[in-house]
């Protein structure tokens, strides 16, 4: 292959490297209103009153809007970027009576500039009444305290919920007698894991501005990875018909899923509307920490069967997750955590898998790569390395032993068949390049620190099957340059380079001459947006029909030219040739006659969708330097092997996986979300929710082992989410090599390793 | 305020609020390439030459600059495609958003210590954070950009 699995450069990166206004901030045009908003300090509480008058004295304010401004009767609306019908929960008013969680909206403030609508901020007057909050997610479910006792809350699909109890979702899966299996196992661990509320932290904040169009609709410049939902979104808010708004997106400074909720669009969105003016809002880091979309609490409690050699027989799996006051992504993020990860071990007899999301008054949770898989794979794979401690065991071995492999049938994984996978290669790779044979479980280094491996396993999906739709349009233009067109979104990850090396590959030509748009609603194609790890796979797979089927249509006018049948002639990417014989005309005067008196279009539009996800795999393992004294881990290394089918772009594909990796291991170490009585989000900033710096990681080394997943272009699967997952539970087994401490929650603070090492001394 | 500064080697004098920062006047004067990822001096983003000396422009107000020069990576072009290039051979700089001021710093380590360590990039540039590379694939690009530096010097 000529461009497909080449380490091409990103196509922006060049000016991306010098600094180029290419984000949402940079190009919002001079004079726009700033919009802010004010915030609820209570957890729970309706707004008795709120005096906006003297607040509006303020020299520039333009508006101040509080939930009376809202229209009586408006229907409720999810944030959350999904296919409609949603399964997330249509909860939420743009501004509501009723505020949730410490930070839901109150009023939204308009004004000339920062310090007036911070002014103003300052002088709005809102009476209160306060309400027992629910804070704790265990007794979510039943409470007499309820979240959402609005009549007009709906749910749109059968997910299981009901407001009237906590319940955003609930949900029960099984295959086979998961009771009698469990009975008759010589061991059944049972153990409970905890992760928390982990935030993306992209380095670009939520941000939005809109104006005005010519023909007077709302046109949205967002930092989004869903242009086309987040369109039904702000139609939704508005109550105004979809076809008034416009939304595009410029470079995005990450997302991670952050950005798969329009955490930041409908409130300029509703300023531009109401004041026919151009308005922007830049989230604070301060906001995008405590009133965003992190990534679900959950609870997983594990029952692994197993016999005395090692055969796991059935996992029971309960997760109870924590979507927080409102459900965006609610419903859907919670199968994950069993639906990728029981999976992983094939050969089980038996699976039960049940779920309840339940609604608190903290910050609504949301969508965070990985999206479920990465908790429900720390809880099976953790509970697989407690396992082999158990039955003294080598945690690789063990995997060998029980794991899934190409062919089999999944039951967890709604019966697909694991179509493409190399998981087993990836294991003994992985095992070789950190030096396992050597390093398991521990080496004492004499000088109170302590050296040890540990590892884990994962899968993830490559879009959502029978639902998730990529689009291509490709066009041949003026000297034979190619445009295209997609709707899905690079942010960062380097699908707009992707997507043309796909493109490349088949119309035989060179990145350079591809160009790529997108994304706009007005002009991309359809595409549900780049989430749930779909755009490779998803899209790339419409771009490589799409591309074909240019080629068609440029033989079809090539032939024409030549005065033979299509059928009659042969296209090497240069030019189209009579078969058999020496007649050609070039591309670019193919080109030239497709706009002169031409009838035969050189541009095609396809449009995808995919009925199985193919799983990507991976296996990681760590080796981390444990100080006994102080309970610092520093990972020293971190070896992973990746099957994403074939790596379109290596370097990209590479990058995805350390980065990946490096949030993993900030899950695991550093990264923790708390909550004070009040429910208030103590992690508030940058100092003191620790993301990892470069200080904080040895090296991260990736490899990758391909299988070729047939229905993917050119064999590819998806990446993204996939390299998120392994570090939990290998960093944790880990850990328990070192010191013999078990740590089921999440972060592992050096504090607990060091009291807790303290202590087991004694 | 009346300020005098030299940004970019261009003379401007502008009348500024007294609690104006560095990061919001170099933005106004069009220097966009200057972001802003936190208010708690945390990031890195915002990293600009002061006297040829990296600050971080979120925490230094304009009227410290009365009289002296500003950097941002527009005035250094050159510079920024030439090692730039190194990153993109990677696909290091990902979404883009901290390549402003991690190349601003980078660039200052450069001048400062021509043949860096390992360990000694990794100091330098601890207050520049990244979410998606993972640090990896910008220190790959930083030791093959000082390799070809060390070939080019022979």
């Amino acid at each position: 292959m000529k461009t497909v699995g080449k380490p091409v450069r990103k196509k922006d990166a060049m000016q991306l490297l010098t600094g180029q206004p290419v984000y949402t901030e940079d190009i919002a045009p001079a004079g726009c209103l700033v919009v802010k908003l004010l915030r609820s300090p209570h957890a729970s509480a309706l707004i008795k009153s709120i005096r906006k008058d003297i607040a509006l004295k303020v020299p520039g304010i333009e508006a101040i809007y509080t939930w009376e401004d809202i229209p009586k009767g408006q229907r409720r609306f999810t944030l959350a970027g999904q296919t409609y019908p949603e399964a997330s929960p249509y909860d939420r008013l743009l501004l509501d009576r009723r505020v949730r969680y410490v930070g839901d909206p109150v009023a939204i403030v308009a004004g000339a500039d920062e310090k007036s609508v911070d002014k103003a901020l300052s002088l709005i007057r809102v009476e209160y009444q306060v309400e027992e909050p629910v804070l704790d997610f265990h007794k979510a479910k039943d409470n007499p305290i309820l979240v959402h006792p609005e009549e007009d809350w709906e749910s749109l699909c059968p997910v299981g919920a009901d407001h009237k109890r906590n319940l955003c979702a609930h949900d029960e899966t099984s295959e086979g007698d998961i009771e009698q299996v469990l009975s008759e196992c010589d061991i059944v661990l049972d153990r409970v894991y905890h992760t928390k509320a982990c935030q993306q932290t992209m380095m670009e904040t939520f941000r939005t501005f809109c104006t005005i169009d010519p023909y007077g609709r709302l046109h949205v410049v967002s930092s989004t990875q869903i242009v086309f939902h987040c369109r039904r979104i702000i139609a939704n808010a508005l109550n105004i018909p979809k076809s008034m708004v416009r939304v595009s997106k410029p470079r995005i400074g990450g997302g991670f899923g952050a950005k798969q909720t329009s955490v930041s669009e409908i409130y300029p969105a509703f300023v531009t509307w109401k004041t026919k003016k151009p308005s922007k809002i830049i989230f604070s880091r301060e906001e995008s920490m405590t009133a965003s979309t992190p990534r679900h609490e959950m609870e997983m409690h594990v029952r692994l069967g197993a016999m005395k050699d090692g055969r796991i027989r059935g996992i029971d799996l309960y997760t109870l997750s924590n979507t927080g006051a409102y459900g965006e992504h609610g419903p859907t993020t919670v199968g994950l955590s069993g639906h990728k990860s029981i999976p992983l071990y094939g050969k089980s007899e038996a699976f039960r898998f049940v779920s309840d999301v339940v609604y608190t008054n903290v910050m609504s949770a949301g969508a965070y790569r990985g999206y479920g898989a990465t908790q429900g794979l720390f809880a099976v794979e953790s509970a697989v390395n407690e396992l082999a401690a158990v039955l003294k065991r080598d945690p690789f071995s063990l995997r060998e032993q029980n794991m899934v492999r190409e062919g089999d049938v999944m039951p967890a994984y709604y019966g697909q068949v694991n179509s493409s996978c190399a998981l087993d290669r990836c294991l003994s790779r992985v095992r070789e390049m950190i030096g396992w044979e050597e390093k398991y479980p521990a080496r004492d280094m004499g000088n109170g620190k302590i050296r040890s491996v540990g590892m884990g396993m994962a899968m993830q999906g490559s879009g959502i099957s029978n639902v998730d739709v990529g689009s291509a349009t490709l066009k041949l233009g003026d000297e034979g340059h190619y445009q295209l067109i997609i709707g899905a979104a690079d942010m960062g990850t380097g699908c707009d380079t992707i997507l043309a090396q796909i493109a490349a590959e088949v119309l035989e030509c060179e990145i350079e001459e591809i160009t790529v748009f997108g994304a706009d609603t007005d002009a991309s194609p359809y595409d549900s947006g780049s989430y749930a790890s779909s755009t490779t796979y998803i899209t790339g797979k419409a771009v490589e029909d799409c591309a074909l089927k240019l080629r068609r249509q440029i033989c079809a006018l090539g032939a024409s030219l030549l005065g033979c049948g299509a059928d009659q002639t042969e296209f090497d990417g240069k030019s189209v040739t009579r078969t058999g014989g020496g007649e050609a005309v070039t591309l670019q005067e193919i080109a030239a006659a497709s706009m002169c008196g031409n009838e035969i279009p050189l541009q095609e539009t396809v449009t995808h969708s995919s009925p199985i996800s193919p799983p990507p795999f991976m296996t990681g393992a760590a080796e981390i330097e444990v100080d006994t004294g102080t309970g610092e881990v520093k990972v020293l290394n971190y070896a992973a092997v990746v099957d994403c089918g074939t790596p379109i772009n290596p370097n990209l594909a590479r990058v995805q996986a350390e980065g990946g990796i490096l949030q993993g291991i900030g899950m695991t170490l550093t990264e923790n979300i708390t909550y004070d009585e009040k429910g208030r989000v103590l992690q508030n900033s940058l100092m003191q929710y620790k993301i990892p710096t470069r200080l904080d990681i040895g090296h991260i080394q990736v490899e990758f082992e391909n299988s070729y997943e047939k229905a993917g272009p050119f064999g590819a699967k998806s990446i993204g989410e996939v390299v998120i997952n392994t570090p939990l539970p290998a960093i944790t087994d880990a850990i328990f090599n070192a010191t013999g401490l078990r740590f089921r929650e999440l972060p592992v603070t050096p504090e607990q390793i060091a009291m807790g090492y303290a202590q087991k001394k004694e | 305020m009346l300020v005098n500064i030299i940004l970019n080697e261009k003379k401007i004098s502008a009348d500024v609020e007294p609690d104006l920062l560095l990061i919001d006047f170099v933005r106004e004067q069009g220097c966009l390439s200057v972001k802003r990822g936190c208010e708690t001096s945390n990031c890195g983003l915002c990293t600009v030459f002061l006297e040829d000396r990296p600050v971080l422009s979120c925490s230094v107000l304009a009227v410290r600059a009365d009289g002296k020069r500003v950097t941002t990576l527009e005035g250094l072009k050159e510079e920024a495609e030439e090692f730039g290039a190194f990153i993109a051979d990677q696909g290091a700089e990902q979404c883009g958003f901290c390549n402003p001021g991690f190349v601003m710093n980078a660039l200052a380590l450069f001048r400062e210590n021509p043949d860096p360590s390992e360990e000694e990039i990794r100091e330098y540039l601890a207050g520049n954070l990244c979410r998606c590379s993972g640090y990896e694939g910008q220190l790959r690009g930083i030791q093959a950009y000082l390799e070809w530096k060390k070939s080019n010097r022979v």
